[in-house]
């Protein structure tokens, strides 16, 4: 690679990340309506967006530069079941959010619920399944929120940056990016990473339709770039087993099936994922967005295909400790393949694609502990102004540990814990989207399902070892029981969470455990957008109806 | 007791047609069946401008699925049209007495 300071990517990439900055301080009026203090404003956006806005916020939110950064590594350095799940699993994501998503903007909207755990909390009338559902969804952001400065640091190490023996200067331009991150998050909420996703995602869509074009016939055209990718995943590595999969072999189906479908179930079991669901306006934002998000899926799947274009391209990520790491290829790639001026672009549209989730994901974390551990166990009945100050105070604190997480810890530990994220937020499926069409479901069995399934799925990932350094979370998938084919952990631990709480319900039903108050009621869950909403009042009368 | 204001027929769903709503729910399921289904695009051949079957029959499906799930979103709107919530309450009230 090229050494040094590449000052040119370095002045573009420092232009776009300082006009993204200043979108997102000037981002807090944009479309406001009332005061900023509460956390339907700050927290929300005012639940405001319309499908445009939501398209893009979206897009920036599920389309992450840690994503961008980690799907091309994996094809470039496993191949297809590894990188290449993520095409069909973002695309059947959107029929399955179809179904449900909807159901749950609209009980949200009727009783005014942010997170999933509030909807948990009111459908189940319970605290502390409320509770398990919050700090499932917090443990698994936090390691995201890491990851995205993962992506960021990747494009700065490429660039040149990071690579002093000073450990201040090293991580300095982290810290700059990060204050200012916390800035804009702090005094605009949910609306500043809104807006900055316009230029996120107009960035990152520009870069990779430039790169699709232009460097394919660079590196000698699709056939050769197939056939270069396909020589290495076919090579025998030290262990004599093959580098990858070129194309999966019947013995992967079942992984890249499972990979897909339970990465797909669980994405929007993410907070993030739900806050932005929840600012959208109305109760079909998110159905119409179903029809138009895969244009990134799209995109998604070209930049998969960027990791072979970089075999082809004889790309050789060494990072600045001298040691080769995939997760530089894309950049690097774009470094040693595009005119300067360009490559800053790109690397501009990652470091500001790093921004908008962390961005929506600190926001999100810090409303699920402002409405599910403060108000519920902390101190009952703030008022909201006092909801939006504990909230936007959180979220500093969320990226500030997220900052010291990826400074202070090894890198594969972000890693390692993004994986067991994947895997616990998909055990507050049950208690979530079975809740928004049944309450058959007794609470306490959902509660026992989903400790079984995060045991499960802890211990599974941990004994996937990897055979040549030894050490564990080395995966994410593992034989499934009964099945006896490889597969995705986090599915498995699900359907041993469902399978729990299926059977859990009836003995504690005859057991004459108490089930808890439902304050929700079957139309609630088709309100649309100017139907009246529930008031406070009106939830404790309901409690007396009942 | 007084029902202050909520619907008579609270616990309801609005009515739907079941038919187009089966419909929606097959042109739902049909990509998820499809690329679930990985043994049936698993290979090589046949080639596309040099792009292997298995990877320009997963790009296909972008275009396939969000023609789906579009197709469903209409069918989902005429089966099951929104009652406003408000006017409904009111009406049914005194309807119901």
């Amino acid at each position: 690679m090229k050494t040094g300071v590449n000052y040119t990517a370095l002045a573009v990439l420092i232009v776009l990340f300082l006009l993204a900055t200043v979108m997102g301080f000037w981002a807090a009026n944009w479309r406001r309506k009332g005061k900023l203090e509460s956390l339907d404003e700050w927290g929300l956006g005012g639940r405001s967006f319309g499908t445009w806005v939501t398209w893009f916020l979206l897009g920036g939110d599920l389309y992450t530069a840690y994503t961008f950064v980690a799907v091309p590594a994996a094809m470039f350095a496993l191949g297809s079941v590894s990188g290449f799940f993520a095409l069909p699993y973002t695309i059947i994501l959107y029929p399955i959010i179809f179904v449900y998503m909807a159901r749950l903007w609209s009980v949200s909207y009727r009783h005014g619920y942010i997170t999933g755990a509030d909807f948990v909390r009111g459908r189940h009338g319970s605290r502390v399944l409320s509770l398990a559902i919050a700090v499932t969804g917090i443990l698994a952001t936090m390691p995201y929120i890491a990851l995205q400065l993962v992506g960021m640091q990747a494009v700065l190490e490429v660039v040149g940056l990071g690579g002093s023996a000073s450990v201040l200067a090293k991580d300095l331009p982290l810290f700059i990016a990060f204050a200012l991150l916390a800035g804009y998050t702090y005094s605009a909420g949910l609306r500043a990473p809104a807006f900055i996703a316009f230029i996120k995602d107009g960035l990152i869509y520009l870069v990779i339709i430039v790169a699709i074009i232009y460097l394919p016939s660079k590196v000698g055209g699709w056939a050769h770039i197939f056939a270069a990718a396909h020589a290495k995943m076919t090579s025998l590595n030290a262990a004599g087993k093959p580098v990858g999969a070129f194309i999966p072999p019947s013995q992967a189906y079942w992984a890249y099936a499972t990979l897909a479908l339970g990465s797909a179930l669980a994405l929007f079991m993410y907070p993030h994922s739900i806050t932005a669901t929840l600012s959208s306006r109305s109760r079909n934002t998110i159905r119409r967005n179903a029809t138009i998000l895969p244009a990134y899926s799209f995109v998604l799947g070209l930049l998969a295909l960027l990791g072979w274009v970089a075999i082809a391209a004889g790309t050789k990520p060494i990072g600045l400790d001298g040691l080769p790491n995939a997760e530089l290829v894309i950049p690097q790639l774009f470094e040693d393949s595009f005119p300067a001026w360009f490559a800053g672009v790109a690397f501009a549209a990652v470091a500001i694609g790093a921004l908008v989730p962390a961005a929506i994901m600190s926001i999100a974390a810090s409303n699920t502990f402002t409405r599910n551990v403060y108000r519920e166990w902390i101190r009952a009945d703030p008022t909201p102004a006092e909801e939006a100050y504990v909230s936007k105070i959180v979220a500093l604190l969320v990226a500030a540990s997220a900052l010291v997480f990826v400074l202070t810890l090894d890198k594969q530990n972000a890693i390692n814990f993004q994986l067991l994220g994947g895997i616990w937020i998909l055990q507050t499926f049950p208690a979530i989207v079975f809740g928004l069409y049944t309450r058959w479901f007794h609470r306490w069995g959902l509660l026992a399902g989903w400790a079984g399934g995060m045991l499960y799925g802890t211990i599974a990932a941990y004994n996937v070892i990897n055979p040549a350094t030894g050490h564990h979370f080395a995966g994410s998938i593992s034989l499934i029981p009964v099945i006896g084919q490889m597969g995705y952990i986090a599915l498995t631990a699900f359907a041993i969470n469902a399978l729990v709480a299926a059977v859990a319900t009836p003995i504690l039903d005859a057991a004459g455990a108490p089930r808890g108050h439902d304050e929700t009621s079957t139309e609630d869950y088709f309100a649309d957008e100017g139907d009246p909403r529930v008031e406070k009042p009106l939830g404790a009368i309901a409690a007396v109806r009942h | 007791m007084k029902h202050l204001d909520r619907d008579i027929d609270a616990g309801a769903a609005p009515p739907a047609n079941k038919a187009l709503l089966t419909v929606a729910a097959v042109l739902l399921a049909a990509p998820v069946v499809a690329l679930l289904w990985v043994g049936s695009y698993a290979r090589v051949e046949p080639t596309l401008a040099g792009f292997p079957f298995f990877i320009w029959y997963q790009f296909v499906w972008v275009f396939l699925c969000a023609a789906c799930t579009g197709g469903a979103y209409r069918l989902v709107l005429i089966a099951r049209p929104h009652r406003p919530m408000s006017t409904r309450g009111e009406k049914r009230g005194e309807a119901g007495r």
